[in-house]
């Protein structure tokens, strides 16, 4: 009988080209996707004299320097971000690749119209040169970020040289409690592990918490797990995944759609297959969470206090923390809640769906903001949603900017920025040094948890938030 | 390719751990063409401040540092972002190798594109290094690729594991993109077996 085999190793071994003992082996990568950044591998095939070998298997949209407050290239802060996105147009079409551009409807952020548009699928591999590829694995397919030699590779050829990683399963038992959502599990994990916790590894979310998520739930945890430095996250797929593919506009139809449904269902781990690590986690004991540093891995409930580097185990992370510290303006002890902020961003690929959004009006809804708020949509069909549900109303009535879709203040690239020495409370994913502009100080959390901060100005425990609105 | 066979040059002990790739290179750098020259946005944030002045205290601004071409980092060196910018960067800066206890996954991958040499190291022999570089004098480090082995100030020799496969590639500047063409005929032929298996896959060809 073959040995039992995990999710991941299913969906490896089904696209080994060239399988080599050690080191890596020639893989099959079924789908690219392609951002204004990607500009260096296309240089590099046109250096080259080479063409995209499957342009149909390519995917591109305009998300990274997309500007937010219009849908034209002279809506771009500076001529510079225009000239970016100008390029990229050039670049798809020269390569024939799809193409989903500033005023294309289909148009978002790369991991949110992947699954949106059924592009991602269970069972796929697929890459593309941004790290939160890993969001895509929600759906159970094997996808990763690449830089621009190995998308340039993946474009010329459809293949890659990988290393297979090691598997980690992260299996979380017990229940959320009350406005503790998917963002808080993701933080709460990588403040358990470490940012560097799940170097070399593939992870696998399993569990009932996992089983009971929604898609977008799912794809909020899987985007952060390059912040624990895995080399991707899956979930395995179930009925959620398929009622949430179903009718999508690139996913299967017909004949075919029965024939996938059939595949897909082989898919899921077997039992008995065997994990190189394993991490439990009670999902009842998390509370809403909110990061104090640097490093995604500096989180800790809302109720905690500001860690003391003198307390921290290693000597690497004392120091580490005294520099954080020191950069984001705050002292040893100082409570959490109730620091006082500056502003708001609500989007980013973690956090910029629907359920997002709607987590954000519910807490908005009947209040009004204290500090400037801009609301990010992951993507133009995101934004037309939101907008058919009402919840736009909710936002400008709360004093926010309901904006068009991008990446936007998660990474500044557009030229949305967080001012220097700004505090900004944000869903997106990254609160490294200078992520969301020179000096900014970010802290991260749930939509729901910034709306709070939005509507009192500080870090707040939205459980405390007196019932006004929906929430 | 630029090959690495052997290097032997200052090393700079950059402080901390963590360090990723939006420090590298912050992401406004990114617009440009790599033909530019990506080495004057390196650690760009950390070595200039606010008015483009030089940080003095800043590790490659100190002039025991000025001529390094080794750096040695604490652990996770190059995690998030998967820019290759940050490669380029330190590459264009004239950086031939880092030494670190570990790094981000696609950090290392793009460094080996690259002809930069990602070196993992045990962490309490990188803190030893860090201060003893930081203290000097002797500040001279050299990592041997062939041999897969570093020699420190001190004199002392330390072997690292890399993959066959990189190494090879490394020491005779493989072009990889080059090289997987002559794969082709496998791929295709994968590719028609795939397909025939998983039909709904294909996205068409036109
Ligand atoms: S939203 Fe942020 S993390 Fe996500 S792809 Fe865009 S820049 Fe990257």
């Amino acid at each position: 009988m073959p040995a039992p085999r995990s999710l991941f190793d299913k969906v490896w071994d089904s696209h080994v080209i060239v399988a080599r003992d050690e080191g890596p082996s020639l893989i099959y990568i079924d789908r690219d996707m392609i951002h204004e950044g990607s500009f260096h591998a296309f240089a590099d095939l046109r250096r080259r004299g080479l063409a995209v070998r499957r342009p149909r298997q390519v995917f591109g949209t305009a998300d990274h320097y997309a500007p937010t407050g219009g849908r034209r290239i002279a809506d771009a802060r500076t001529p510079e971000v225009g000239d970016v996105i100008r390029r990229f147009d050039d670049n798809m079409r020269w390569s024939g690749v799809r193409h989903f551009g500033l005023d294309d409807p289909r148009q978002g952020i790369v991991h949110v119209i992947g699954p949106e548009l059924g592009i991602t699928q269970p069972g796929l591999t697929i890459v593309c040169s941004d790290s939160h590829t890993s969001t895509q694995g929600a759906l159970g397919a094997l996808a990763f970020g690449v830089g621009q030699s190995e998308n340039a590779l993946v474009m010329a050829t459809q293949a890659l040289w990988q290393a297979k990683p090691k598997t980690l399963r992260i299996t979380v038992e017990g229940r959320l409690g009350a406005g503790v959502t998917a963002k808080d599990l993701i933080l709460a994990i990588i403040a358990k592990i470490g940012a560097g916790g799940a170097g070399g590894h593939a992870i696998e979310y399993a569990g009932p918490v996992i089983r009971a998520m929604s898609i977008e739930e799912r794809l909020t945890v899987c985007n952060m797990s390059i912040e624990a430095a895995a080399r991707c996250g899956m979930v395995a797929p179930d009925d959620t995944t398929f009622e949430y593919l179903h009718g999508r506009p690139f996913a299967p139809a017909g004949q075919q759609w029965e024939q996938a449904l059939a595949y897909w269902r082989t898919l899921p781990g077997d039992d008995g297959a065997a994990f190189d690590r394993e991490v439990a986690i009670d999902a009842s004991a998390i509370e809403p969470m909110v990061t104090w540093g640097t490093s995604p891995e500096d989180a800790m409930p809302i109720g905690g206090a500001v860690p003391d580097p003198a307390t921290l185990p290693d000597a690497q992370r004392r120091a580490a923390a005294e520099q954080a510290l020191a950069y984001m303006g705050l002292r040893p002890g100082q409570p959490l809640e109730g620091l006082a902020i500056d502003r708001v961003f609500i989007g980013s690929c973690t956090n910029s769906r629907i359920e997002d959004l709607r987590a954000a009006a519910a807490v908005l809804d009947g209040r009004r903001a204290q500090v400037p708020v801009m609301i990010v949509p992951g993507s133009t069909a995101v934004k037309r949603q939101a907008e058919a549900e009402g919840l736009d109303r909710v936002f400008r009535a709360a004093g926010a900017e309901w904006l068009e879709s991008g990446c936007s203040m998660c990474v500044a690239m557009n030229g949305d920025t967080v001012a220097p020495g700004e505090r900004c409370a944000s869903t997106s994913n990254r609160n490294f040094v200078g992520r969301q502009g020179p000096g900014a100080r970010t802290h991260l959390m749930s939509p729901a948890m910034a709306a709070a901060a939005a509507v009192t100005g500080r870090l707040t425990d939205l459980r405390r938030l007196a019932t006004g609105g929906r929430a | 390719m630029t090959p690495f066979v052997r290097e032997t040059a200052i090393a700079a002990p950059l402080p901390g751990i963590n360090t990723d790739t939006d420090q590298i290179i912050p992401a406004r750098f990114m617009k440009r063409d790599r033909s530019e020259g990506y080495g004057r946005y390196l650690f760009h944030d950390l070595r200039f401040d606010a008015e483009g002045g030089k940080r003095p205290e800043f590790v490659l601004n100190r002039p025991e540092f000025r001529d390094a071409r080794i750096l040695v980092a604490g652990r996770n060196f190059g995690c998030g972002s998967s820019r290759e910018s940050a490669v380029y960067a330190l590459a264009d800066f004239g950086i031939r190798a880092v030494l670190a206890p570990g790094f981000g996954d696609i950090f290392h991958a793009n460094a080996l594109k690259n002809g930069l040499l990602p070196v993992a190291l045990p962490e309490d022999l990188v803190e030893a290094l860090r201060e003893r570089l930081a203290a000097g004098p002797a500040r001279e480090v050299t990592v041997d690729l062939e041999a897969q082995r570093v020699t420190l100030p001190d004199g002392s020799r330390h072997g690292f594991t890399i993959d066959a496969f990189w190494r090879d590639c490394l020491l005779q500047g493989v072009d990889e993109l080059g090289m997987t063409l002559g794969y082709l005929p496998q791929i295709e032929e994968f590719e028609r077996r795939a397909l025939r298996e998983r039909p709904w896959t294909d996205m068409g060809s036109e």
